[in-house]
Parts: C-alpha cells; sequence; structure tokens
C-alpha cells in the first residue's frame, strides 16, 4: 500500500465514522420540520414549520424542560465547586489518603448506570426519604463530581504553582491570589468541567429514572412519549439544545481564545 | 508562631478542600452500595438462594449483556481508532475542532438520538430499503428487533467514550519516536505496530472500560431497538426494582453484574498488561 493511499483511505474512514456519529442529528433536525401523520413523528409526511412556530404547545414537556434546566443549573453549581475542590487538593498539595480519593474518583464512572441508580433508591427507601427534585439533583451532583474532578485535574498538571508563591512575596492576601493568579488560570478547565456536568446532568435517564419519583425530567417525558404521543415538538427542543450547546462551547473558545476547552473535556480517564 | 500557624493549615488545607465532595460521594455511592449488599441477602438467611435465582434464571440475560456489550466495544474501537488517530495526526491545526464534532452528538439527549435510530433503521425506513436494493437484506427482512440494531445502538451510543481518550494518549505521544522508528527504516506498518500502538494502549484500555461498562448496564437500546428476545440485565434489575419491586433479586442481580464486569476488566488489564487504571 503506498502512503497516498494509506492516508486517503484513514482520511474516509474518519469522515464515515463522523457521519455515523451525526446521522441521527441530522434525521432529529429534519424532523423538527415534519407534520406527522398521527401522533407520533417517526415516520415522514410533509414539511412544516408548525412545531417550530408552537415549540410550547405541549405544557408537559415544557415543564419537564423547564425542571431538567432547574436540575442541570443546581446540580452543575454544587458538582463544579465540590469537584474543582478536589482536584485543586490533588494537584497542589501531597497528602496521605490521595491515592484513596484519587480511586473514589474513578468508581463511579466503572460502575454501571442501573447499579448508581437502584443502590441510591435503596438508600431512600431505606432513610424513608420521598424521591423527588432533591433526590434528583443529589444523583446528578454525585455522578457529576467525578467528571468535574478529573476534568480538572487533566487541566491543571503541569501548572506552574510557583505563580501562586511569587504573588504572595509581592504580598498578596490568600483571597487576592486566589482571585487574580489561581481562578484566572483554572477557568478554562474549570469552564469545561462545568459545561460537561450540565450536558451529562440534561441528557441523564437511567440513574434519573430510578430516583425521580413522580417528576418528570425531559429524557423521562420523551421515555413516557414513545407510549402515548411523540410530538416534533420534542425535536425541536433536541435542536434547540444542540445550537445552544455550539454557542456555548463557541463562545467559551473564543472567549479564553484557546480552543483547549475543549481538549479539556477528552478525557476523565487517564 | 504565625509560621507554625499557617504550616499547619496548609497542612490541613487538602482535607478541607476535599472534603465535602468526598462526603457526598461516600454519602450517595458508597454508603448505597453497602446498603444494596444488605439488602441482597436479605433479612435472615438464604441469601444464597436469592443469588442462586439471580443466576439461574437470568443467565441467558447475564450471557446476552456482556455478548453485547463486548461486540459494540470491538466495534467501538474498530470505528474510533482510526479516527481517534486522523485527529491526533493527520487533523494538524483542526484538532479542536473535530474534537468537538465527537463531543457534540453529547448535546443532543440520547433518548432521542436513540429514537432517531428506531426511525432509521425501522420497516420501511430508509436502511432497510438501502439494504434491500443491496440484497443484503430479504423482501421481508427487518432491522428492527434484531441484535444488529441493539448492537449496533449501543456502539453509537458510547463510540465518543472510545475515541476521547485513544486521542488523549496519541495527543501525549512523543512524535519523535515516531521518526526514529522511520530513521531506521521501519515501514509506517512496523512503525505503527511496533511504536504507537503499544504507546497507545492505555487510551484503548480506559476507552474500553467507558464504553464495555456502560454497554453492559443499559438497557435503552435494547428496549427501544430490540424484542424481547434482545432484553439485557438492565431492563431485569429495572423491573425487579420499579415494577416487581423484589428488592433482593434486584440487588442480588446488580451485585452479580458489578462483580462480572469486575472480572472482565481484571482479566482485560492482565491481557494489555495495563494494571494501572488511572
Amino acid at each position: 500500500m503506498t502512503e497516498r493511499l494509506r492516508r486517503w483511505l484513514l482520511g474516509a474512514w474518519a469522515w464515515l465514522v463522523l457521519g455515523y456519529l451525526f446521522l441521527p442529528i441530522v434525521v432529529i433536525v429534519a424532523y423538527s420540520f415534519n407534520q406527522p401523520a398521527g401522533k407520533f413523528n417517526f415516520v415522514w409526511k410533509s414539511f412544516s414549520l408548525e412545531a417550530w412556530r408552537h415549540p410550547f404547545a405541549h405544557p408537559a414537556l415544557v415543564d419537564a424542560m423547564r425542571l431538567s434546566l432547574r436540575v442541570a443549573a443546581l446540580s452543575t453549581a454544587v458538582a463544579t465547586v465540590l469537584g474543582t475542590f478536589i482536584a485543586l487538593a490533588l494537584t497542589r498539595y501531597r497528602f496521605r489518603g490521595s491515592a484513596a480519593v484519587s480511586l473514589l474518583l474513578v468508581l463511579p464512572l466503572t460502575t454501571p448506570e442501573v447499579v448508581l441508580g437502584s443502590s441510591l433508591l435503596s438508600l431512600f427507601l431505606d432513610l424513608g426519604v420521598r424521591t423527588g427534585f432533591a433526590t434528583i439533583v443529589v444523583a446528578h451532583v454525585m455522578f457529576s463530581i467525578s467528571y468535574v474532578a478529573l476534568t480538572v485535574r487533566a487541566r491543571l498538571r503541569g501548572f506552574d504553582w510557583t505563580l501562586e508563591e511569587a504573588a504572595m512575596d509581592l504580598g498578596a492576601s490568600p483571597l487576592r491570589v486566589f482571585r487574580s493568579v489561581t481562578l484566572p488560570l483554572i477557568a478554562p478547565g474549570v469552564v469545561a468541567a462545568a459545561l460537561l456536568a450540565f450536558v451529562l446532568s440534561l441528557d441523564d435517564f437511567i440513574i434519573t429514572l430510578f430516583n425521580a419519583g413522580s417528576e418528570v425530567t425531559y429524557p423521562l417525558y420523551v421515555y413516557g412519549a414513545r407510549r402515548a404521543a411523540f410530538p416534533p415538538q420534542i425535536n425541536v427542543m433536541a435542536t434547540a439544545l444542540l445550537l445552544a450547546g455550539l454557542i456555548a462551547a463557541g463562545a467559551t473558545t473564543l472567549y479564553f481564545r484557546t480552543a483547549k476547552v475543549f481538549a479539556s473535556t477528552e478525557s476523565p480517564l487517564r | 508562631m504565625g509560621g507554625s500557624d499557617s504550616h499547619r493549615r496548609s497542612r490541613l488545607a487538602p482535607y478541607l478542600l476535599v472534603a465535602p465532595g468526598i462526603l457526598w460521594l461516600l454519602a450517595f455511592f458508597v454508603a448505597p452500595l453497602v446498603i444494596l449488599a444488605s439488602t441482597s441477602v436479605g433479612q435472615g438467611g438464604a441469601w444464597y438462594e436469592t443469588y442462586g435465582l439471580a443466576l439461574g434464571r437470568y443467565g441467558p440475560h447475564f450471557l446476552r449483556s456482556f455478548r453485547y456489550a463486548l461486540a459494540a466495544t470491538l466495534l467501538a474501537l474498530v470505528l474510533g481508532y482510526p479516527l481517534a488517530y486522523f485527529i491526533a495526526f493527520r487533523a494538524g491545526r483542526l484538532r479542536y475542532p473535530f474534537l468537538g464534532l465527537v463531543i457534540l452528538p453529547f448535546f443532543v439527549t440520547f433518548l432521542v438520538r436513540t429514537f432517531a435510530w428506531k426511525t432509521i433503521l425501522g420497516d420501511g425506513g430508509p436502511a432497510v430499503w438501502l439494504l434491500q436494493r443491496l440484497h443484503l437484506l430479504g423482501a421481508h427482512g427487518r432491522l428492527l428487533d434484531t441484535s444488529i440494531a441493539v448492537v449496533g445502538g449501543l456502539t453509537y451510543t458510547f463510540l465518543p467514550f472510545m475515541v476521547l481518550p485513544v486521542y488523549a494518549s496519541l495527543e501525549k505521544l512523543d512524535r519523535r519516536l515516531v521518526e526514529a522508528a522511520e530513521d531506521l527504516y521501519a515501514t509506517p506498518g512496523a512503525a505503527f505496530r511496533r511504536v504507537v500502538l503499544p504507546l497507545s494502549l492505555p487510551g484503548v484500555f480506559a476507552g474500553s472500560l467507558l464504553t464495555f461498562i456502560p454497554a453492559a448496564g443499559d438497557f435503552i437500546n435494547a428496549q427501544l431497538l430490540g424484542s424481547p428476545n434482545q432484553q439485557m440485565l438492565g431492563t431485569v434489575i429495572q423491573n425487579q426494582f420499579l415494577d416487581v419491586r423484589d428488592y433482593p433479586l434486584a440487588a442480588a442481580l446488580s451485585f452479580v453484574l458489578m462483580a462480572l464486569i469486575t472480572v472482565v476488566v481484571l482479566a482485560y488489564a492482565r491481557l494489555l498488561g495495563t494494571e494501572e487504571l488511572a
């Protein structure tokens, strides 16, 4: 095989795999413009802007989306703070027990979601806690902490901590050092981690199914929709989320002037 | 005085920083597993009966879950490794936009994407039409409700989790080693096999775990793209927990699943020679 053919084949394969990744997304966006024959938007009938003109036509769907956004905002805020603290401790200090902390961070990622969800429900049943909004948030913070901590830690490796000492030598207070030296340097990693936590929360189905009680998040609504009705507004919401994700990623990339924001999310395990 | 005070503070600092997050994990990850374990052994003996039942009645589900997860992991590796290689070595300045493309599907809810596969693979849908034209599928052939659809869906769902760690290990690799191999007259194929591939094994290991473990526990793909004949263990656990409410049996099933996954992971680590996880 010549070098040129080899290169061509590799490029073609890469584009094919990207095509596979985007095929369902193309279908989702296209079907947001469908006018389905019945209650289920699974078969193409005719082009229509109806769903885009009335994206909030289904109150239950809107409520579900609102709940998902509230859960994601709250759990991201908590998990980002807790996870970033752990990452700071692991990269900034050498301390007894740090290996155990690292292991504890990896374990939730290597536990199947059914087990995470069902065991958490066992705890709530045992304690007599009613499942609902609070238990969903508790569950989402639990699985997001690991992703945040590992993402921020990956970003902080090789970070020059002497900059902090230099600032202190110049008479800056600890708070001032954190605000003007540490925070700006770790910010891209923290923002990437927060984005990741937000997306994971918005997307989570299995763990939420166990701990939602009678609450219905966006994925739970979609799951139920397979029985009752699957309106094209579901596709409109999905498309809107995709656009919001693109804008958020683009904006953070531009703001930090480095596409590395995305790269920091590259691997939670390494 | 002040010196020893700040010294003590910096010794305490890491513990204060990790405490909230670690307590959260202990309370809502570790403690639940302990409770799950005690639920599975039930109140007052006969725990082996529960576990015997779990393995006896649901043996086929275990086997099927592991077979599907293994197939999906292999497929994700075959599809994902070249893509990661392409992004790391050939994409140049477009590396990060390409990585963005790999992550972008996450922004569209996983459940909605799986429903889209239902449309694509459905009877009378584009995939069936194409395969029938190519005479790869009979006139009444189906894709939906087959194990092909379930494995395809699992592969699709977890592919980014394979690509990203492999990419990370390839990106870290010292390119001068490849140049050195070429200077020593290694063919490009030999340079890949002897230098690049071994150095990327940690990424392959991490990617395989992040694909295999969630795939083995997944039940959405089997429920939406398969028939009851493709039912996986996740569905059984979910049913036992949320509908039948046989908590000891459901807990035992969860534990057997975790134990079997641990065995597979350890065997795989030995195979690849990467004992270290993170």
